[in-house]
Protein backbone atom coordinates (compact mmCIF):
# COMPACT_ATOMS: atom_id res chain seq x y z
CA UNK A 1 0.00 0.00 0.00
CA UNK A 2 2.73 2.38 1.02
CA UNK A 3 4.79 1.39 -2.00
CA UNK A 4 1.81 2.08 -4.23
CA UNK A 5 1.33 5.55 -2.77
CA UNK A 6 5.06 6.17 -3.16
CA UNK A 7 5.01 5.16 -6.82
CA UNK A 8 2.01 7.38 -7.51
CA UNK A 9 3.71 10.28 -5.70
CA UNK A 10 6.91 9.86 -7.71
CA UNK A 11 5.12 9.55 -11.04
CA UNK A 12 2.85 12.53 -10.39
CA UNK A 13 5.81 14.58 -9.21
CA UNK A 14 7.89 13.73 -12.31
CA UNK A 15 4.95 14.40 -14.58
CA UNK A 16 4.20 17.68 -12.82
CA UNK A 17 7.79 18.83 -12.97
CA UNK A 18 8.24 18.00 -16.66
CA UNK A 19 4.91 19.62 -17.56
CA UNK A 20 5.95 22.60 -15.48
CA UNK A 21 9.15 22.77 -17.51
CA UNK A 22 7.25 22.61 -20.82
CA UNK A 23 4.92 25.42 -19.86
CA UNK A 24 7.69 27.46 -18.27
CA UNK A 25 9.34 27.65 -21.70
CA UNK A 26 6.06 28.91 -23.18
CA UNK A 27 5.53 31.30 -20.24
CA UNK A 28 9.04 32.66 -20.66
CA UNK A 29 8.69 33.17 -24.40
CA UNK A 30 5.31 34.86 -24.05
CA UNK A 31 6.32 37.13 -21.17
CA UNK A 32 9.66 37.97 -22.76
CA UNK A 33 7.85 38.82 -25.99
CA UNK A 34 5.46 41.15 -24.14
CA UNK A 35 8.35 42.84 -22.35
CA UNK A 36 10.04 43.41 -25.73
CA UNK A 37 6.86 44.66 -27.38
CA UNK A 38 6.37 41.50 -29.47
CA UNK A 39 3.56 38.94 -29.51
CA UNK A 40 5.45 35.68 -29.03
CA UNK A 41 4.39 32.17 -30.08
CA UNK A 42 0.59 32.17 -30.38
CA UNK A 43 -0.17 29.95 -33.39
CA UNK A 44 -0.16 26.40 -31.98
CA UNK A 45 -3.53 26.07 -30.28
CA UNK A 46 -5.40 28.88 -28.47
CA UNK A 47 -2.88 31.44 -27.23
CA UNK A 48 -0.07 29.06 -28.16
CA UNK A 49 -0.79 26.47 -25.44
CA UNK A 50 0.24 23.60 -27.74
CA UNK A 51 3.60 25.18 -28.56
CA UNK A 52 5.60 22.98 -26.08
CA UNK A 53 4.03 19.86 -27.62
CA UNK A 54 4.96 21.03 -31.11
CA UNK A 55 8.51 21.74 -29.93
CA UNK A 56 8.85 18.28 -28.39
CA UNK A 57 7.59 16.55 -31.54
CA UNK A 58 9.96 18.59 -33.67
CA UNK A 59 12.93 17.74 -31.46
CA UNK A 60 12.11 14.02 -31.50
CA UNK A 61 12.23 13.96 -35.30
CA UNK A 62 15.55 15.76 -35.62
CA UNK A 63 18.59 13.90 -36.87
CA UNK A 64 20.42 12.41 -33.91
CA UNK A 65 24.15 12.74 -34.53
CA UNK A 66 27.15 11.71 -32.50
CA UNK A 67 30.17 13.72 -33.68
CA UNK A 68 33.00 11.52 -34.89
CA UNK A 69 35.52 13.26 -32.61
CA UNK A 70 33.34 12.86 -29.51
CA UNK A 71 33.90 10.40 -26.70
CA UNK A 72 30.87 8.29 -27.55
CA UNK A 73 29.73 7.01 -24.14
CA UNK A 74 30.46 10.10 -22.09
CA UNK A 75 28.75 12.13 -24.80
CA UNK A 76 25.62 9.99 -24.45
CA UNK A 77 25.60 9.87 -20.65
CA UNK A 78 26.21 13.58 -20.00
CA UNK A 79 22.64 14.79 -20.78
CA UNK A 80 21.19 12.18 -18.45
CA UNK A 81 23.70 13.20 -15.76
CA UNK A 82 22.52 16.79 -16.08
CA UNK A 83 18.81 15.94 -16.04
CA UNK A 84 18.58 13.34 -13.26
CA UNK A 85 19.77 15.61 -10.39
CA UNK A 86 17.33 18.30 -11.54
CA UNK A 87 14.45 15.87 -11.00
CA UNK A 88 15.57 14.15 -7.82
CA UNK A 89 16.05 17.50 -6.05
CA UNK A 90 12.27 17.58 -5.90
CA UNK A 91 12.02 14.56 -3.60
CA UNK A 92 12.48 16.58 -0.42
CA UNK A 93 10.51 19.72 -1.24
CA UNK A 94 7.09 19.89 0.45
CA UNK A 95 4.86 21.36 -2.23
CA UNK A 96 1.87 21.46 0.10
CA UNK A 97 0.42 19.71 3.12
CA UNK A 98 -2.31 17.13 2.60
CA UNK A 99 -2.34 14.91 5.68
CA UNK A 100 -4.07 11.97 4.01
CA UNK A 101 -6.33 9.96 6.29
CA UNK A 102 -5.59 12.25 9.23
CA UNK A 103 -6.26 15.57 10.87
CA UNK A 104 -5.41 18.78 9.01
CA UNK A 105 -4.10 20.24 12.27
CA UNK A 106 -1.02 18.00 12.11
CA UNK A 107 0.24 20.32 9.35
CA UNK A 108 0.28 23.26 11.70
CA UNK A 109 0.91 21.87 15.18
CA UNK A 110 4.46 20.52 15.70
CA UNK A 111 3.17 18.49 18.67
CA UNK A 112 1.05 16.41 16.27
CA UNK A 113 3.86 15.90 13.73
CA UNK A 114 4.00 12.20 14.67
CA UNK A 115 0.69 11.58 12.87
CA UNK A 116 1.64 13.67 9.86
CA UNK A 117 1.44 11.70 6.62
CA UNK A 118 1.94 14.40 4.05
CA UNK A 119 1.44 13.04 0.54
CA UNK A 120 2.57 16.31 -1.03
CA UNK A 121 6.18 15.62 -0.05
CA UNK A 122 7.88 12.52 -1.39
CA UNK A 123 10.64 12.09 1.20
CA UNK A 124 10.69 13.88 4.56
CA UNK A 125 14.26 13.14 5.57
CA UNK A 126 16.04 14.71 8.50
CA UNK A 127 19.04 15.93 6.45
CA UNK A 128 17.04 17.40 3.56
CA UNK A 129 19.04 20.63 3.33
CA UNK A 130 22.36 18.80 3.01
CA UNK A 131 20.72 16.59 0.38
CA UNK A 132 19.69 19.68 -1.58
CA UNK A 133 23.21 21.10 -1.53
CA UNK A 134 24.70 17.74 -2.50
CA UNK A 135 22.35 17.14 -5.41
CA UNK A 136 22.71 20.64 -6.84
CA UNK A 137 26.48 20.08 -6.89
CA UNK A 138 26.16 16.85 -8.87
CA UNK A 139 24.58 18.79 -11.74
CA UNK A 140 28.01 20.29 -12.52
CA UNK A 141 29.25 16.90 -13.74
CA UNK A 142 26.76 16.72 -16.59
CA UNK A 143 27.82 20.11 -17.93
CA UNK A 144 31.56 19.54 -17.48
CA UNK A 145 31.49 16.09 -19.07
CA UNK A 146 29.30 17.31 -21.94
CA UNK A 147 31.85 19.97 -22.81
CA UNK A 148 34.78 17.61 -22.48
CA UNK A 149 33.24 14.73 -24.40
CA UNK A 150 32.12 16.87 -27.35
CA UNK A 151 35.74 17.52 -28.32
CA UNK A 152 34.85 20.95 -29.60
CA UNK A 153 36.55 24.17 -28.57
CA UNK A 154 33.34 26.10 -27.97
CA UNK A 155 31.94 23.29 -25.81
CA UNK A 156 35.18 22.94 -23.89
CA UNK A 157 35.49 26.65 -23.09
CA UNK A 158 31.81 26.83 -22.20
CA UNK A 159 32.02 23.92 -19.83
CA UNK A 160 35.18 25.15 -18.09
CA UNK A 161 33.60 28.55 -17.62
CA UNK A 162 30.43 27.00 -16.31
CA UNK A 163 32.09 24.68 -13.81
CA UNK A 164 34.13 27.57 -12.40
CA UNK A 165 30.98 29.69 -12.19
CA UNK A 166 28.90 26.96 -10.56
CA UNK A 167 31.43 26.10 -7.86
CA UNK A 168 32.07 29.79 -7.11
CA UNK A 169 28.43 30.58 -6.52
CA UNK A 170 27.76 27.37 -4.65
CA UNK A 171 29.65 28.82 -1.67
CA UNK A 172 27.43 31.87 -1.40
CA UNK A 173 24.39 29.66 -1.96
CA UNK A 174 25.45 27.35 0.88
CA UNK A 175 26.01 30.29 3.24
CA UNK A 176 22.60 31.79 2.41
CA UNK A 177 20.95 28.43 3.08
CA UNK A 178 22.91 28.23 6.33
CA UNK A 179 21.31 31.49 7.50
CA UNK A 180 17.84 30.06 6.95
CA UNK A 181 18.83 26.86 8.76
CA UNK A 182 20.04 28.91 11.75
CA UNK A 183 16.67 30.64 12.04
CA UNK A 184 14.75 27.37 11.68
CA UNK A 185 17.12 25.28 13.81
CA UNK A 186 16.54 22.12 11.75
CA UNK A 187 17.55 20.48 8.48
CA UNK A 188 14.17 18.87 7.74
CA UNK A 189 12.12 20.72 5.13
CA UNK A 190 8.81 19.98 6.87
CA UNK A 191 10.13 21.42 10.13
CA UNK A 192 11.64 24.43 8.35
CA UNK A 193 8.19 25.23 6.98
CA UNK A 194 6.65 24.63 10.42
CA UNK A 195 9.17 26.96 12.07
CA UNK A 196 7.96 29.83 9.88
CA UNK A 197 4.50 30.00 11.44
CA UNK A 198 3.66 33.60 12.29
CA UNK A 199 6.65 35.01 10.46
CA UNK A 200 8.33 33.99 7.22
CA UNK A 201 12.10 33.60 7.41
CA UNK A 202 12.55 36.38 4.85
CA UNK A 203 12.16 38.93 7.67
CA UNK A 204 15.17 37.86 9.77
CA UNK A 205 16.99 36.55 6.70
CA UNK A 206 16.39 39.34 4.23
CA UNK A 207 20.10 39.56 3.46
CA UNK A 208 20.19 35.78 3.15
CA UNK A 209 17.28 35.84 0.69
CA UNK A 210 18.99 38.39 -1.52
CA UNK A 211 22.28 36.44 -1.49
CA UNK A 212 20.34 33.26 -2.21
CA UNK A 213 18.45 34.82 -5.11
CA UNK A 214 21.56 36.20 -6.81
CA UNK A 215 23.66 33.08 -6.36
CA UNK A 216 20.77 30.79 -7.32
CA UNK A 217 20.35 32.76 -10.56
CA UNK A 218 24.02 32.17 -11.26
CA UNK A 219 23.76 28.54 -10.18
CA UNK A 220 21.11 27.81 -12.80
CA UNK A 221 23.04 29.90 -15.38
CA UNK A 222 20.21 32.30 -16.08
CA UNK A 223 20.64 35.80 -17.47
CA UNK A 224 22.52 37.95 -16.52
CA UNK A 225 24.90 35.14 -15.54
CA UNK A 226 24.48 33.02 -18.68
CA UNK A 227 28.07 33.37 -19.85
CA UNK A 228 28.18 29.64 -20.34
CA UNK A 229 26.02 29.93 -23.42
CA UNK A 230 27.00 33.38 -24.63
CA UNK A 231 25.92 32.97 -28.25
CA UNK A 232 28.10 35.76 -29.56
CA UNK A 233 31.30 34.20 -28.24
CA UNK A 234 30.64 30.51 -27.79
CA UNK A 235 27.89 29.60 -30.29
CA UNK A 236 25.99 27.52 -27.74
CA UNK A 237 28.47 26.80 -24.97
CA UNK A 238 28.75 23.29 -23.59
CA UNK A 239 25.82 21.97 -25.66
CA UNK A 240 27.07 23.19 -29.07
CA UNK A 241 27.52 19.62 -30.37
CA UNK A 242 24.23 18.35 -29.01
CA UNK A 243 21.12 18.10 -31.09
CA UNK A 244 17.70 16.51 -31.04
CA UNK A 245 16.39 15.31 -27.66
CA UNK A 246 19.87 15.20 -26.14
CA UNK A 247 19.91 18.98 -26.41
CA UNK A 248 16.39 19.06 -25.02
CA UNK A 249 17.56 17.15 -21.94
CA UNK A 250 20.08 19.90 -21.11
CA UNK A 251 17.42 22.49 -21.71
CA UNK A 252 15.07 20.55 -19.47
CA UNK A 253 17.67 20.25 -16.72
CA UNK A 254 18.24 23.98 -16.76
CA UNK A 255 14.57 24.93 -16.54
CA UNK A 256 13.66 22.26 -13.99
CA UNK A 257 16.55 23.51 -11.86
CA UNK A 258 15.22 27.05 -12.20
CA UNK A 259 11.82 25.90 -10.89
CA UNK A 260 13.58 23.88 -8.18
CA UNK A 261 15.66 26.79 -6.83
CA UNK A 262 12.54 28.96 -6.83
CA UNK A 263 10.79 26.24 -4.83
CA UNK A 264 13.74 26.03 -2.42
CA UNK A 265 13.72 29.81 -1.99
CA UNK A 266 10.00 29.66 -1.24
CA UNK A 267 10.44 26.82 1.25
CA UNK A 268 13.40 28.33 3.08
CA UNK A 269 12.46 32.00 3.08
CA UNK A 270 8.81 32.51 2.11
CA UNK A 271 7.11 30.03 4.41
CA UNK A 272 6.74 27.22 1.88
CA UNK A 273 3.09 26.25 1.43
CA UNK A 274 2.00 28.42 4.39
CA UNK A 275 -0.55 31.11 3.81
CA UNK A 276 -2.21 33.41 6.35
CA UNK A 277 -5.66 32.11 7.34
CA UNK A 278 -5.08 28.56 6.07
CA UNK A 279 -5.56 27.04 9.50
CA UNK A 280 -8.80 28.97 10.04
CA UNK A 281 -10.02 27.77 6.65
CA UNK A 282 -9.28 24.18 7.68
CA UNK A 283 -11.30 24.69 10.88
CA UNK A 284 -14.30 26.04 8.97
CA UNK A 285 -14.28 23.15 6.48
CA UNK A 286 -13.78 20.58 9.25
CA UNK A 287 -16.90 21.85 11.03
CA UNK A 288 -19.11 21.75 7.96
CA UNK A 289 -17.82 18.69 6.03
CA UNK A 290 -15.67 16.57 8.31
CA UNK A 291 -11.92 16.07 8.87
CA UNK A 292 -11.16 14.19 5.61
CA UNK A 293 -12.54 17.05 3.53
CA UNK A 294 -10.67 19.59 5.68
CA UNK A 295 -7.34 17.81 5.11
CA UNK A 296 -8.08 17.73 1.37
CA UNK A 297 -9.02 21.42 1.16
CA UNK A 298 -5.98 22.44 3.20
CA UNK A 299 -3.88 20.29 0.85
CA UNK A 300 -5.23 21.93 -2.29
CA UNK A 301 -5.05 25.47 -0.96
CA UNK A 302 -1.53 24.96 0.40
CA UNK A 303 -0.45 23.55 -2.97
CA UNK A 304 -1.93 26.57 -4.75
CA UNK A 305 -0.26 28.96 -2.34
CA UNK A 306 3.09 27.21 -2.92
CA UNK A 307 2.68 27.32 -6.70
CA UNK A 308 1.70 30.98 -6.55
CA UNK A 309 4.86 31.90 -4.68
CA UNK A 310 6.99 29.84 -7.08
CA UNK A 311 5.30 31.53 -10.05
CA UNK A 312 6.28 34.89 -8.58
CA UNK A 313 9.95 33.87 -8.55
CA UNK A 314 9.70 32.47 -12.08
CA UNK A 315 8.22 35.72 -13.34
CA UNK A 316 11.05 37.55 -11.59
CA UNK A 317 13.60 35.36 -13.42
CA UNK A 318 12.03 36.16 -16.81
CA UNK A 319 11.80 39.84 -15.94
CA UNK A 320 15.48 39.92 -14.96
CA UNK A 321 16.39 38.23 -18.23
CA UNK A 322 14.53 40.87 -20.18
CA UNK A 323 16.05 43.75 -18.24
CA UNK A 324 19.73 43.04 -17.68
CA UNK A 325 22.60 42.61 -20.13
CA UNK A 326 24.99 39.72 -19.63
CA UNK A 327 27.88 40.58 -17.31
CA UNK A 328 31.57 40.13 -18.07
CA UNK A 329 33.47 37.10 -16.76
CA UNK A 330 35.78 39.02 -14.43
CA UNK A 331 32.76 40.84 -13.00
CA UNK A 332 31.04 37.50 -12.50
CA UNK A 333 33.94 36.11 -10.49
CA UNK A 334 34.29 39.37 -8.55
CA UNK A 335 30.61 39.33 -7.64
CA UNK A 336 30.73 35.72 -6.48
CA UNK A 337 33.96 35.78 -4.50
CA UNK A 338 34.33 39.38 -3.34
CA UNK A 339 30.71 40.39 -2.73
CA UNK A 340 28.36 37.46 -2.24
CA UNK A 341 30.74 35.24 -0.27
CA UNK A 342 31.62 37.97 2.28
CA UNK A 343 27.95 39.00 2.44
CA UNK A 344 26.97 35.41 3.16
CA UNK A 345 29.61 35.15 5.89
CA UNK A 346 28.53 38.46 7.42
CA UNK A 347 24.94 37.24 7.38
CA UNK A 348 25.82 34.04 9.23
CA UNK A 349 27.97 35.80 11.83
CA UNK A 350 25.39 38.55 12.33
CA UNK A 351 22.58 36.01 12.73
CA UNK A 352 24.56 34.00 15.27
CA UNK A 353 25.38 37.06 17.39
CA UNK A 354 21.96 38.69 17.30
CA UNK A 355 20.00 35.49 17.97
CA UNK A 356 22.24 34.44 20.86
CA UNK A 357 22.28 37.87 22.48
CA UNK A 358 18.56 38.66 21.99
CA UNK A 359 16.49 35.49 22.47
CA UNK A 360 13.14 37.20 21.81
CA UNK A 361 12.04 36.06 18.34
CA UNK A 362 10.31 39.25 17.24
CA UNK A 363 12.94 41.68 18.42
CA UNK A 364 15.89 39.83 16.90
CA UNK A 365 14.02 39.26 13.64
CA UNK A 366 13.25 42.95 13.17
CA UNK A 367 16.80 43.90 14.18
CA UNK A 368 18.23 41.42 11.66
CA UNK A 369 15.91 42.77 8.96
CA UNK A 370 17.07 46.35 9.55
CA UNK A 371 20.73 45.33 9.72
CA UNK A 372 20.37 43.29 6.52
CA UNK A 373 18.93 46.23 4.61
CA UNK A 374 21.64 48.53 5.95
CA UNK A 375 24.39 46.12 4.85
CA UNK A 376 22.82 45.69 1.42
CA UNK A 377 22.58 49.46 1.00
CA UNK A 378 26.21 49.92 2.05
CA UNK A 379 27.34 47.22 -0.39
CA UNK A 380 25.38 48.71 -3.24
CA UNK A 381 26.59 52.21 -2.42
CA UNK A 382 30.29 51.61 -1.73
CA UNK A 383 31.03 48.18 -3.14
CA UNK A 384 30.50 48.55 -6.88
CA UNK A 385 32.08 45.71 -8.82
CA UNK A 386 31.46 47.36 -12.16
CA UNK A 387 34.67 48.90 -13.44
CA UNK A 388 35.20 50.44 -16.83
CA UNK A 389 37.18 48.15 -19.10
CA UNK A 390 40.10 50.61 -19.37
CA UNK A 391 40.85 50.38 -15.64
CA UNK A 392 41.72 46.69 -15.86
CA UNK A 393 45.47 46.16 -16.05
CA UNK A 394 46.41 43.60 -18.64
CA UNK A 395 49.56 41.57 -18.17
CA UNK A 396 51.97 41.95 -21.11
CA UNK A 397 51.28 39.21 -23.62
CA UNK A 398 53.88 36.61 -24.55
CA UNK A 399 53.74 35.76 -28.26
CA UNK A 400 51.87 32.48 -28.74
CA UNK A 401 53.88 29.44 -29.86
CA UNK A 402 53.12 28.62 -33.46
CA UNK A 403 51.80 25.09 -32.85
CA UNK A 404 48.47 26.05 -34.36
CA UNK A 405 49.85 26.21 -37.88
CA UNK A 406 51.77 22.93 -37.65
CA UNK A 407 48.79 20.93 -36.49
CA UNK A 408 46.53 22.10 -39.26
CA UNK A 409 44.97 19.16 -41.02
CA UNK A 410 45.62 18.88 -44.77
CA UNK B 1 16.31 4.70 8.54
CA UNK B 2 17.39 3.56 5.09
CA UNK B 3 13.71 3.36 4.15
CA UNK B 4 13.68 7.18 4.23
CA UNK B 5 15.86 7.12 1.14
CA UNK B 6 13.71 4.68 -0.84
CA UNK B 7 11.67 7.50 -2.45
CA UNK B 8 14.87 9.00 -3.80
CA UNK B 9 15.85 5.68 -5.34
CA UNK B 10 12.41 5.40 -6.96
CA UNK B 11 12.59 8.94 -8.28
CA UNK B 12 16.14 8.28 -9.54
CA UNK B 13 14.98 5.21 -11.45
CA UNK B 14 12.09 7.15 -12.99
CA UNK B 15 14.37 10.01 -14.03
CA UNK B 16 16.91 7.58 -15.47
CA UNK B 17 14.10 5.83 -17.34
CA UNK B 18 12.90 9.09 -18.86
CA UNK B 19 16.41 10.07 -19.93
CA UNK B 20 17.16 6.67 -21.47
CA UNK B 21 13.76 6.49 -23.18
CA UNK B 22 14.08 9.96 -24.66
CA UNK B 23 17.62 9.39 -25.95
CA UNK B 24 16.75 6.00 -27.46
CA UNK B 25 13.49 7.17 -29.01
CA UNK B 26 15.01 10.22 -30.66
CA UNK B 27 17.86 8.11 -32.07
CA UNK B 28 15.27 5.85 -33.73
CA UNK B 29 12.85 8.50 -35.01
CA UNK B 30 15.07 11.00 -36.77
CA UNK B 31 16.54 10.74 -40.27
CA UNK B 32 20.02 9.20 -40.46
CA UNK B 33 22.10 10.43 -43.32
CA UNK B 34 25.54 10.83 -41.81
CA UNK B 35 28.43 12.25 -43.76
CA UNK B 36 31.99 12.88 -42.59
CA UNK B 37 31.45 16.66 -42.83
CA UNK B 38 28.28 16.51 -40.78
CA UNK B 39 29.97 14.57 -37.99
CA UNK B 40 33.04 16.81 -37.82
CA UNK B 41 33.37 19.06 -34.75
CA UNK B 42 31.70 22.42 -35.33
CA UNK B 43 34.15 25.26 -35.65
CA UNK B 44 32.23 27.98 -37.46
CA UNK B 45 32.49 26.09 -40.74
CA UNK B 46 36.30 25.85 -40.68
CA UNK B 47 38.39 22.71 -40.60
CA UNK B 48 39.05 22.15 -36.86
CA UNK B 49 42.51 23.40 -35.91
CA UNK B 50 44.28 21.22 -33.37
CA UNK B 51 42.70 19.22 -30.55
CA UNK B 52 39.90 20.74 -28.51
CA UNK B 53 41.00 19.32 -25.17
CA UNK B 54 43.91 21.69 -24.81
CA UNK B 55 45.48 23.68 -22.00
CA UNK B 56 43.34 26.28 -20.25
CA UNK B 57 43.95 29.08 -17.79
CA UNK B 58 45.55 28.15 -14.47
CA UNK B 59 43.07 30.52 -12.75
CA UNK B 60 40.43 27.83 -13.01
CA UNK B 61 42.55 25.49 -10.86
CA UNK B 62 42.96 28.23 -8.24
CA UNK B 63 39.19 28.70 -8.16
CA UNK B 64 38.71 24.96 -7.70
CA UNK B 65 41.18 24.81 -4.81
CA UNK B 66 39.69 27.81 -3.03
CA UNK B 67 36.26 26.27 -3.54
CA UNK B 68 37.23 23.10 -1.70
CA UNK B 69 38.48 25.03 1.34
CA UNK B 70 35.36 27.17 1.59
CA UNK B 71 32.91 24.43 0.79
CA UNK B 72 34.25 22.32 3.63
CA UNK B 73 33.96 25.38 5.85
CA UNK B 74 30.31 25.85 4.91
CA UNK B 75 29.52 22.19 5.54
CA UNK B 76 31.36 22.40 8.87
CA UNK B 77 29.13 25.31 9.89
CA UNK B 78 25.92 23.30 9.42
CA UNK B 79 26.13 21.30 12.67
CA UNK B 80 26.84 24.53 14.52
CA UNK B 81 23.80 26.18 12.93
CA UNK B 82 21.60 23.51 14.49
CA UNK B 83 22.83 23.91 18.06
CA UNK B 84 24.05 27.51 18.29
CA UNK B 85 21.10 28.60 20.45
CA UNK B 86 21.93 26.07 23.16
CA UNK B 87 25.68 26.68 22.94
CA UNK B 88 25.25 30.40 23.60
CA UNK B 89 28.30 32.57 24.17
CA UNK B 90 30.68 29.61 24.39
CA UNK B 91 29.66 28.48 20.91
CA UNK B 92 29.97 32.04 19.60
CA UNK B 93 33.55 32.38 20.84
CA UNK B 94 34.66 28.96 19.58
CA UNK B 95 33.10 29.34 16.15
CA UNK B 96 34.23 32.96 16.06
CA UNK B 97 37.82 31.78 16.45
CA UNK B 98 37.36 29.23 13.67
CA UNK B 99 35.84 31.85 11.38
CA UNK B 100 38.55 34.41 12.17
CA UNK B 101 41.20 31.92 10.98
CA UNK B 102 39.30 31.46 7.74
CA UNK B 103 38.62 35.14 7.25
CA UNK B 104 42.32 35.94 7.73
CA UNK B 105 43.10 33.39 5.04
CA UNK B 106 40.41 34.85 2.79
CA UNK B 107 41.69 38.41 3.21
CA UNK B 108 45.23 37.17 2.52
CA UNK B 109 44.29 35.50 -0.74
CA UNK B 110 42.21 38.52 -1.75
CA UNK B 111 45.11 40.92 -1.13
CA UNK B 112 47.53 38.48 -2.79
CA UNK B 113 45.43 38.70 -5.94
CA UNK B 114 44.27 35.09 -6.07
CA UNK B 115 40.74 36.31 -6.70
CA UNK B 116 41.72 38.79 -9.39
CA UNK B 117 40.45 37.83 -12.80
CA UNK B 118 41.78 39.62 -15.82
Amino acid sequence: MNILILLIQCLVLTLGVTTGFAYLTLFERRVLARLQNRVGPNRAGPAGVLQPVADAVKLFFKEDIIPSAADRWVYLIAPALAMIPAIIIWAVIPVGCWNIGGDYRACFDPALSGELNNVLQVADMNVAVLYLLAVTSVGVYGITLAGWASNNKYSMIGSIRSSAQLISYELALGLAVLGAVMIAGTLSMQEIVASQSGMWAMIPQFLGLVVFMVSATAEVVRAPFDLVEAEQELTGGYNTEYGSMKFALFFMAEYIKLIAVSAIAVTLFLGGWRFPGLETLGGIVAESSGPGMAAFVVGIVSLLSFLGKVAFFLFLAVWIRASWPRIRYDMLMDLGWKRLLPLGLVNVIMTAFVVVLIPNRWIHSILLFVLGIAILYATARYGQTVRPRSSIEFAPREPLPSTAVEQQSP
Amino acid sequence: MLADYLPILVLFVIALGIAAFVILLSSQLGPRKFTARKLAPYESGMEPIGPAQRRFGVKFYVVAMLFIVFDIEVIFLFPYALVFREMGLYGLSVMGFFLILLIVGFVYEWKKGALRWE
